[in-house]
């Protein structure tokens, strides 16, 4: 028997019962597509959290301070509450740690902002011209703060797009316009461009002021909320956060590490972590998805077992006509491959389908990779051989006489 | 051609043997047509069973031109009926929702042909068993009882074989249509010389053939002549 021989017996043999071989076909298509579109997600999730915390700036360590620990009693503040950092140890952390290309120092707190009769509360933050490039931020229109403008403590804010639209509405430009923060009348000379984001993690509900400004007006003291600093490259990050460590312990004369009164996060720290929660994620999703697949694998078993009781007498016929053993082994283990391999394409069409409307409904990035399509048809084919290799060795081991004689 | 000698078959499930067949031995030669009558559990379905190489037997030895048969293996057993034997049973067993072409060249796939040889040889056996080449393309549950027999009888000439084996060919029929099986039978055995053994427990069956073994509690206890033959005419 050729294969297309047996390709021909076995299309034969499913097309003949259509309704069933499509009921048990259709166990597998939304195993397969459910894989598909749930691995998708999670995998979109991932490329999403990965994306939004490079967006964050590229090679970033942010130093933030931390409560002291001393010993006795301890009274625990959140963290970045205290105030333990300086506008001294950006500059030291600047000029004395050679794998830092730039530093960004900024305060922030949240005000209510009026412009011209509307209002708004949102997040001010107080930084220097480096700024843009440490955080990856993109001006728009106008321009970011200078050196010049935080040396002389100048009254300019530079606002996000969302802060734009709140304050001045939307497509306006509001460059050179005034706006006031806390009562204190601050000139407009910028808008950045859209960064995405939403909530709470809103990176374009933002303006921004001269740091100087920020602790002379808003504050009135010297100390920072949080130190950004951009490593030179990616390799140097770790010594560079060494560095940053036990220049700033030097400098905050504490010997004891332990006892630090500020906590260093690096980029690759936080993307690591991220990558982990979306990992378990998309195990979580996947497997829940598995079992459906899995259960659509017996569908196949069971419709097989079937057709091997009502085809009895049609395997004494081929085994009286000459079949050998293996012959009907291979045609009953090619019937079910076929179900679940027709199901399996189905499903990977299906369910790249889905994951487009999860993404276009649902506001979720989905990615299709080439690996869960090549999974789930690996994945079709085990089931399509285990689940049908019994059922085909009962078809072959029938005695054909007996099988001639089956009522 | 068939040569039988001494063959017993006994059957055992568990405490209990079956003795099916007691030391049967005959001679059949090319071209013969012989029917072998007994009543139901005479042993003759064990006896068609061992001829048709779907069994062996538990001792004496069965040839088939000149081969061994009686010691093969499943798979070499499988490899002697798709080359020598040809089976016509009771009930057809023909494959539903099947067109009658493909059911006629369903033993040529297993036996290797090529695809386009297969079609050839299907069209002529089924016109050499009398069907009318009107229903090749129907499928084979749309067709009357005689007409599926004789689909199986084509399905049985298709690839050759040495026998042709027919176990109770008219037992699902009416009388006027198994008088049409069975002159099909007779002419194919008196135009083509095909060797056809005829199993049935009727000996108004059995008459139609030119010799009767009739077998009776696992023994042969009569093989004669068939001297007053049945002819149907222009039938066939």
């Amino acid at each position: 028997m050729t294969i297309s021989d047996l390709f021909k017996e076995t299309s034969a043999a499913l097309l003949v019962n259509k309704a069933r071989t499509g009921l048990t076909m259709l166990g597998i298509i939304i195993g397969i597509s459910s894989v598909i579109a749930m691995v998708s997600i999670g995998q979109g999730a991932q490329g999403t959290i990965e994306s939004s915390i490079q967006s964050l700036g590229s090679n970033l360590i942010v130093v933030m301070p931390g409560a002291q620990r001393g010993p006795g009693v301890q009274v625990s503040t959140g963290r970045g509450s205290a105030q333990s950092l300086s506008l001294a140890d950006a500059d030291a952390i600047q000029q004395q740690i050679l794998l830092v290309r730039a530093v960004a120092p900024e305060i922030n707190g949240r005000y209510q902002i009026t412009a011209r009769g509307t209002n708004t509360n949102t997040q001010v933050i107080g930084t220097v011209a480096t700024y843009p490039s440490v955080k990856n931020v993109e001006i728009d229109t106008g321009s970011f703060i200078d050196d010049q403008q935080v040396k002389s403590l100048a009254k300019v804010a530079v606002l996000g797009p969302t802060a734009r639209d709140d304050l001045f509405g939307e497509g306006v430009d509001p460059v050179s316009q005034t706006i006031r923060i806390k009562g204190v009348i601050f000139k407009v000379v910028g808008v950045t461009k859209a960064k995405g984001g939403s909530g709470f993690s809103n990176s374009d509900d933002i303006i921004y002021i001269p740091i100087s400004t920020a602790q002379r007006f808003l504050t009135g003291h010297e100390y920072v909320s949080d130190i950004n600093v951009q490593a030179v490259d990616q390799q140097s990050m770790t010594d560079a956060q060494t560095q940053i460590t036990s220049l700033l312990l030097d400098r905050h004369h504490i010997s004891d590490p332990t006892l630090a009164d500020f906590s260093i996060m690096n980029q690759a720290d936080i993307m690591a972590s991220a990558s982990s929660i979306t990992n378990t994620l998309t195990l979580l999703l996947g497997s829940i998805a598995g079992i459906s697949l899995i259960v659509g694998g017996i569908g196949i078993m069971n419709m097989m077992l079937t057709t091997v009781t009502e085809r009895t007498r049609e395997i004494g016929l081929r085994k009286a006509i000459g079949a050998k053993s293996r012959d009907i082994n291979l045609q009953f283990l090619s019937e079910a491959l076929m179900l679940t391999f027709a199901g399996g394409a189905i499903g990977v069409i299906l369910g790249w389908i889905l994951s487009l409307l999860v993404s276009h409904f649902g506001g979720i990035t989905t990615s299709i990779s080439l690996f869960s399509i090549l999974l789930a048809f690996g994945v079709s084919a085990a089931i399509g051989i285990g689940f049908g290799y019994y059922p085909a060795r009962r078809a072959a081991g029938l005695n054909p006489i007996e099988a001639l004689r089956y009522e | 051609m068939i040569k039988c000698d001494n063959i017993t078959k006994v059957y055992n499930s568990g405490d209990v043997k079956t003795v099916a067949l007691q030391g049967v031995s005959f001679e059949i030669n090319d071209g013969e047509f012989v029917a072998i009558m007994g009543p139901s559990g005479s042993g003759k379905s064990t006896l068609m069973h061992i001829i048709g190489a779907l069994d062996t037997p538990t001792s004496g030895t069965y040839f088939l031109d000149d081969q061994d048969v009686s010691k093969l293996s499943d798979d070499e057993l499988a490899d002697i009926r798709k080359d020598k034997l040809g089976f016509v049973f009771q009930s057809f067993n023909l494959l539903p929702r099947t067109t009658v072409l493909r059911n006629v060249v369903l033993p040529l796939i297993y036996a290797g042909f090529p695809s386009g040889e297969r079609e050839v040889r299907a069209k002529a056996a089924l016109e050499n068993a009398g069907l009318n080449e009107s229903h090749f393309y129907h499928h084979s549950n749309q067709l009357s009882g005689g007409q599926m027999q004789r689909v199986a009888i084509a399905r049985a000439l298709v690839n050759n074989p040495s026998l042709i084996l027919a176990d109770e060919p008219t037992g699902n029929l009416d009388t006027q249509t198994g008088e049409i099986v069975l002159s099909t039978f007779q002419t194919l055995n008196e135009k083509q010389h095909r060797t056809i053994v005829l199993i049935t427990h009727e000996r108004y069956v059995a008459e139609h053939a030119d010799r009767i073994i009739t077998i009776r509690d696992g023994e042969i206890v009569e093989d004669a002549e068939n001297r007053n033959k049945r002819k149907i005419n222009g039938i066939v």
